[in-house]
């Protein structure tokens, strides 16, 4: 009743492709900007901040990065984790290194180093696609953690392998609270799933797409496969990496290149799986249902089922996963984010079902 | 139905000369030669397995003979690249339909008109206002083509989920989405109802009539071929074995023994 497109009619091109086209939907969107930035720091507690709010917008934020080339360039990748330790290790490395330089700079120098690196290991791409593909970007992981933990310059000769990430100062500004760190990743993370949306919307997520669903069409078209693989190899790696960096400054503080190791990789491709791929919505869900669940399930089997014998309770999180994922694959390649579609669809004709 | 092009016919604009394509031991077409005149709607016409779709796949470059020339519009070549041709006007649609699955009709015919949008990956992050303006200018110009094509209702319906006849039909308007002047069809009408037939035909001879796009089209509905086209090439086992106006074509001894006679 609530959720009507009717009467809303759209007078311009421009209004009937903006991310939102219908009110209730944007109003909806604004009022969870502001419980986002203006509740949530007023009420959440330290715990939430940094146990679940910041892992989860972080590792939203890859998953937005996989999401484009996987979900919307259709290059399977194995290697997320390894592109955030390139971010994470490059910014480490600028902030260390060149005298004077902003944070934020050192972030997007991160970001670019880890775009490098994702079109060098995205050239096999122009050859190879789908489980080799795969296996390409497994070969990436393991080469890229082997060389930042076996090449002493990347951590700067620190004998455990362990770098401690400098503070977070920002224009004079001391990010040292879990509050403050929040608001911080909040704010990039909200800017740079916007600039994704944007990207999926134009040309450039048109021309992913097109590779991805029937590329000699695309290229007959006169979409040069070769560059638009490497833009989203650039662009996904991109966002890993200041995600990656982010991970290390304001979420784990000291770190070493194993904690971006191949288990990683897999959790933010579960993301976009569960999530759904090609949605930047999908990307948040994902990143939600995989920070919360085993929160949740811890609390579940803590209160309700102490009873349960210790070898099926320790391991209820993969089983739950595993059938999660198996779910999402076979019967909802879109994931979470098609499940909320078709709920909207549904609330949009009730009470008249139809 | 008349005969087509209100526009009338010109120069060569296309010509291929002793083209020869094999996939190992299968020779698909061998020593074909024949070209195409502005405006007009040439046929290619024979049996299944005759080479009818080697030939547009390599006009437009997706396959490269292993002997002859391509000359389109003066540049001689021994074989296209896709974008090449794309970049010079030429558009096609496929005999096995090949929209992009995962996108709305909407965005299908936009990434049509990829090549006339010049804004870089940046400015559409940043939602810049050239990015804006380029991505709506374009809109305007898709819009005419769903119009003409009377796909209006399902503009914003995912691609996937639509009847045969209608797939076929956004396929048309991604192709005529670039502004193409040489077009080319692999079997339009295959597998539709007479209806469905009807107004596909009408679309043929519109977009040739209003827009003058030379069109080159493939079909095995022998009514049709013979209705809209100015120039028919007869293929058969990868050589050619007719070239001609409808009327010689069918009058000749080597297409009824090789085509017409199997097929009626
Ligand atoms: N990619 C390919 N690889 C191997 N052989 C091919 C390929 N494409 C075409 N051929 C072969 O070339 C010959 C001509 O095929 P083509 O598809 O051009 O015929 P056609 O005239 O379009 O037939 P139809 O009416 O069935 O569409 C056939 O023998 C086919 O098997
Ligand atoms: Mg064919």
């Amino acid at each position: 009743m609530f959720y009507r497109e009717a009467g809303q009619y759209k007078t311009t091109y421009e209004a009937d492709s903006a991310i939102f086209p219908i009110r209730q939907e944007r109003f909806a969107f604004w009022t969870f900007l502001v419980i986002a930035f203006v509740v949530v720091p007023l009420t959440a507690s330290p715990y939430l901040f940094s146990a679940i709010l910041i892992p989860f917008l972080i590792l939203a934020l890859a998953a937005i990065g996989l999401n484009i080339l996987t979900g919307y360039a259709g290059q399977l990748s194995l290697g997320s984790a390894a592109f955030m330790a390139v971010g994470a290790f490059a910014s480490y490395n600028f902030v260390l290194r060149v005298p004077g330089i902003p944070l934020l700079v050192a972030f997007g120098c991160g970001g670019l180093s880890a775009a490098a690196v994702g079109i060098l290991f995205g050239l096999p791409s122009l050859r190879i696609r789908g489980f080799y593909l795969a296996v390409a970007t497994l070969a990436a992981q393991f080469f890229i953690v082997w060389c930042l933990t076996k090449i002493g310059w990347f951590t700067n000769y620190s004998a455990s392998g362990v770098i401690t990430a400098q503070a977070l100062v920002i224009l004079g500004y001391t990010f040292d609270t879990p509050r403050a760190k929040y608001l911080l990743v909040l704010t990039i993370v909200a800017l740079m799933a916007l600039a994704a949306k944007n990207m999926a919307r134009s040309n450039t997520g048109r021309k992913w797409m097109a590779v991805r669903d029937m590329d000699v069409a695309a290229e007959v078209i006169g979409i040069r496969l070769m560059s638009s693989k490497l833009l989203a190899f650039a662009v996904s790696s991109f966002y890993c990496g200041v995600a990656g960096a982010l991970y290390a400054y304001a979420y784990l503080g000291t770190v070493e290149p194993e904690a971006y190791n191949l288990d990683l990789s897999f959790r933010i491709l579960f993301m976009i799986i569960i999530g759904g791929m090609g949605t930047i919505l999908g990307s948040f869900l994902g990143a939600a249902f995989i920070v919360l669940t085993p929160i949740l399930l811890n609390i579940f089997v803590h209160t309700f089922a102490q009873s349960l014998p210790s070898s099926v309770s320790s391991n209820l999180e993969p089983m739950v996963f595993g059938g999660m994922i198996i779910y999402f694959l076979v019967v909802e390649p879109h994931g979470l984010a098609r499940l909320w579609q078709i709920g909207k669809e549904k609330l949009r004709l009730w009470p008249f079902p139809h | 139905m008349t005969t087509a092009a209100a526009r009338p016919i010109g120069d060569v604009i296309l010509t291929l000369e002793h083209i020869s394509l094999a996939f190992g031991g299968v020779k698909a077409l061998a020593d074909i030669s024949f070209d195409v005149r502005e405006h007009e709607i040439r046929a290619i016409i024979g049996p299944n397995g005759a080479g009818k779709s080697s030939m547009l796949n390599v006009i437009n470059g997706v396959y490269r003979p292993q002997e002859g020339t391509i000359t389109f519009r003066g540049e001689v070549r021994r074989n296209m690249e896709p974008h090449h041709a794309a970049a010079q006007g030429i558009a096609r649609t496929f005999q096995n339909i090949a929209l992009f699955k995962g996108m709305s009709v909407l965005d299908n015919i936009m990434t049509g008109r990829n090549l006339r949008m010049r804004t870089s990956f940046i400015e559409h992050a940043l939602h810049w206002g050239r990015a804006n303006r380029e991505e709506i200018e374009n809109r305007h110009r898709v819009e005419e083509i769903i119009d003409f094509l009377e796909i209006q209702h399902i503009r914003k319906a995912p691609v996937g989920k639509l009847p045969y006849g209608l797939q076929k039909r956004v396929e048309l308007a991604r192709a005529l989405a670039a502004e193409p002047s040489l077009l080319l069809l692999d079997e339009p009408m295959a597998g539709m109802n007479v209806e469905e037939k009807q107004d596909m035909c009408r679309f043929v001879l519109d977009v040739n009539g209003q827009y003058g796009t030379t069109i080159v089209l493939i079909e095995h509905d022998m009514g049709v071929v013979m209705d809209i086209s100015d120039r028919v090439v007869v293929l058969d086992y990868g050589r050619k074995i007719g070239d001609g106006v409808p009327d010689e074509v069918r009058s000749s001894k080597a297409v009824i023994d090789a085509y017409l006679g199997a097929a009626h």
